[in-house]
């Protein structure tokens, strides 16, 4: 096969990919009052719109604190686990790694169901609680993996010369280890949320009723048939998810360049 | 001593809280679904506990649970197939390209960060009864009427092969990537055609990336509920949608708990065999 047919066939995937995703996008500024084709003019009026949709903005908020409360207990969690298995020769880390990315294994239904019959099983009902616990065990494995990946890379002898010049190993952590592992924690941090706000599968399954995330609040819109506002609402969501991590890389860029890494 | 002993008990406090969560919120609950798949429930709707073989006995005889479940596996087997003839060649591209493999990498990484269910949606505006596809070719004069395309099989696959394809180039890059270019320029001076010298060797050195790619898309495709719901008709029901009906839309929890482990038997079979073979190693690769 000529090089020149592979290009062409990457060119016509990564169309696919995006294309569909662009139309969103470019849907979202039509003027036309139905969510589709012809275009009929540009206006930011569902942009708007979505701005004075009460159920909208709740669904937003109770996404992003869902999404910020997730990150910051599983990243907590993840990096403990992470600098054991790095930084400590821990007898049957490979067991250990493993059941630590095995929510990611089970298939998301599964975990769904098994957590809602348990947790209701102990008198936790569908809540926000349980809505968190759900979105802290599925997003833990992602944390471990990346945080585990950026560690590894951090050098030792930093911490130890610290050490040998009279520190001690709280000073070490908090003025050597911490600053060092920011990027990895960052990057942790932004990948569970994002994760989080993203999530519907298990969401449908743990959130009480009249609770809605985007994802789900966008699900229920489509029960009636696709309007500007659902791809004003997809155009929103995708420039948080995607922008926020490429200004995560960006900045975690700019912390490792001052701390000469 | 003491000192030592401190240093060996210092991991086990930073893993504590996430194994205790990993324990309290997975495989407790799920010890808990097998015993609670075995409970009855009754015409009142509470449920009796007790050793009650009626849900296992429903969920592994009746045709038609074993008929859905059959055709998942198949919607999935066809996505993932899909996946590796339109992944691999991508994946081949960018690992092989020069100047710009940073970009299309980026690239590839976004799909990950829009959220599944805007991908899965924004078929409607595409394929639609006044997406861009039907208002082309009623514009072009082809077609009077706009066809209706969406709510079958092929729509829900589809949408599968779209939210799985970056799993599955991501994966066949990683492999492909981390194989020397020379061998297949050696093979090419020792006689070899490019494609042979690419059968011969770059293909077989890419299989575990492509088996990883593999496992990703088959199981996450047999999963999901969400794609059926939004794509598929009112008979594309995959099994995962039969586990989301006995939870949330008949509240039968003990049946529920039974299709749900059937799930996990048959996917958790293929990731155990691929375990066995393979390793996980590959698998975080990709993931990573």
């Amino acid at each position: 096969m000529g090089w020149g047919l592979i290009r062409l066939w990457t060119l016509l995937v990564y169309l696919f990919m995006f294309l569909p995703v662009a139309v969103v996008v470019l849907l979202s500024f039509n003027a036309s009052q139905f969510g589709s084709f012809p275009m009929t003019g540009f206006s930011v009026r569902w942009f708007v719109e979505l701005a004075q949709n009460e159920a909208i903005l709740r669904a937003f908020r109770t996404s992003i604190v869902l999404g910020l409360l997730t990150a910051a207990i599983s990243t907590t969690l993840g990096v403990l686990a992470s600098l054991a298995l790095v930084r400590y020769r821990v007898p049957g880390s490979n067991l250990i790694s493993t059941l630590l990315i095995a929510p990611i294994l089970v298939p998301e239904v599964v975990l769904a169901v098994a957590l809602l019959l348990f947790l209701n099983f102990l008198s936790i009902n569908k809540s926000f609680v349980l809505l968190l616990f759900g979105h802290v065990i599925f997003t833990l494995p992602f944390v471990v993996l990346v945080v585990q990946a950026r560690l590894v890379s951090i050098r030792r002898d930093i911490e130890e010369a610290a050490l040998s010049l009279g520190a001690s190993p709280v000073q070490t952590f908090f003025e050597i280890t911490l600053p060092l592992m920011l990027p990895a924690v960052l990057a942790g941090g932004l990948f569970a949320f994002t994760i989080s706000f993203d999530d519907i599968t298990g969401t449908l399954f743990w959130k009480p009723g009249g609770v809605e995330t985007v994802p789900t609040q966008i699900f229920a819109m489509l029960r009636n048939s696709i309007s500007p506002e659902i791809n004003a609402l997809g155009t929103v969501m995708i420039v948080l998810t995607v922008g926020l991590p490429l200004l995560g890389a960006a900045i975690a860029r700019q912390l490792a360049r001052k701390s000469g890494g | 001593m003491s000192v030592e002993r401190r240093e060996a008990r210092q991991p086990w406090i930073l893993l504590s809280p996430a194994l205790v969560a990993v324990t309290l919120l997975l495989f407790v609950p799920l010890l808990f679904i097998v015993v609670y798949s075995f409970w009855l429930r009754t015409a009142t709707g509470a449920d009796q506990a007790g050793f009650f073989l009626d849900n296992w006995n429903e969920a592994l005889t009746d045709g038609f649970y074993r008929d859905i479940l059959l055709n998942t596996l198949k919607i999935a087997a066809i996505t993932t197939i899909v996946c590796a003839l339109m992944g691999y060649p991508a994946a081949y591209f960018i690992a092989r390209s020069r100047g710009n493999k940073a970009i299309l990498l980026l690239l590839l990484m976004l799909p990950f960060w829009i959220s599944y269910i805007i991908r899965t949606m924004s078929w409607i505006n595409i394929l639609g009864v006044s997406g861009a596809v039907n208002s082309i070719l009623i514009s072009l004069g082809i077609i009077n009427e706009p066809i209706q395309m969406l709510y079958n099989e092929t729509t829900v696959i589809l949408g599968l092969v779209h939210f799985l394809l970056p799993f599955m180039i991501l994966n066949v890059f990683v492999s492909l990537d981390g194989i020397d270019e020379t061998l297949e320029d050696a093979a090419h001076s020792l006689g070899a055609t490019r494609w042979q010298s690419f059968l011969e060797v770059t293909l077989p050195l890419s299989l575990p990336g492509l088996a990883a790619g593999g496992l990703l898309c088959f199981v996450l495709g047999a999963g999901t509920y969400i794609t059926p719901l939004v794509l598929g008709g009112p008979t594309d029901a995959m099994f995962a949608n039969l586990v989301f009906e006995a939870i949330i839309t008949q509240l039968n929890w003990p049946l529920g708990s039974a299709l749900s482990l059937m799930l996990l038997a048959v996917l958790g079979a293929l990731v155990a065999i691929y375990n066995r073979y393979l390793g996980m190693a590959q698998l975080m690769k990709g993931l990573g």
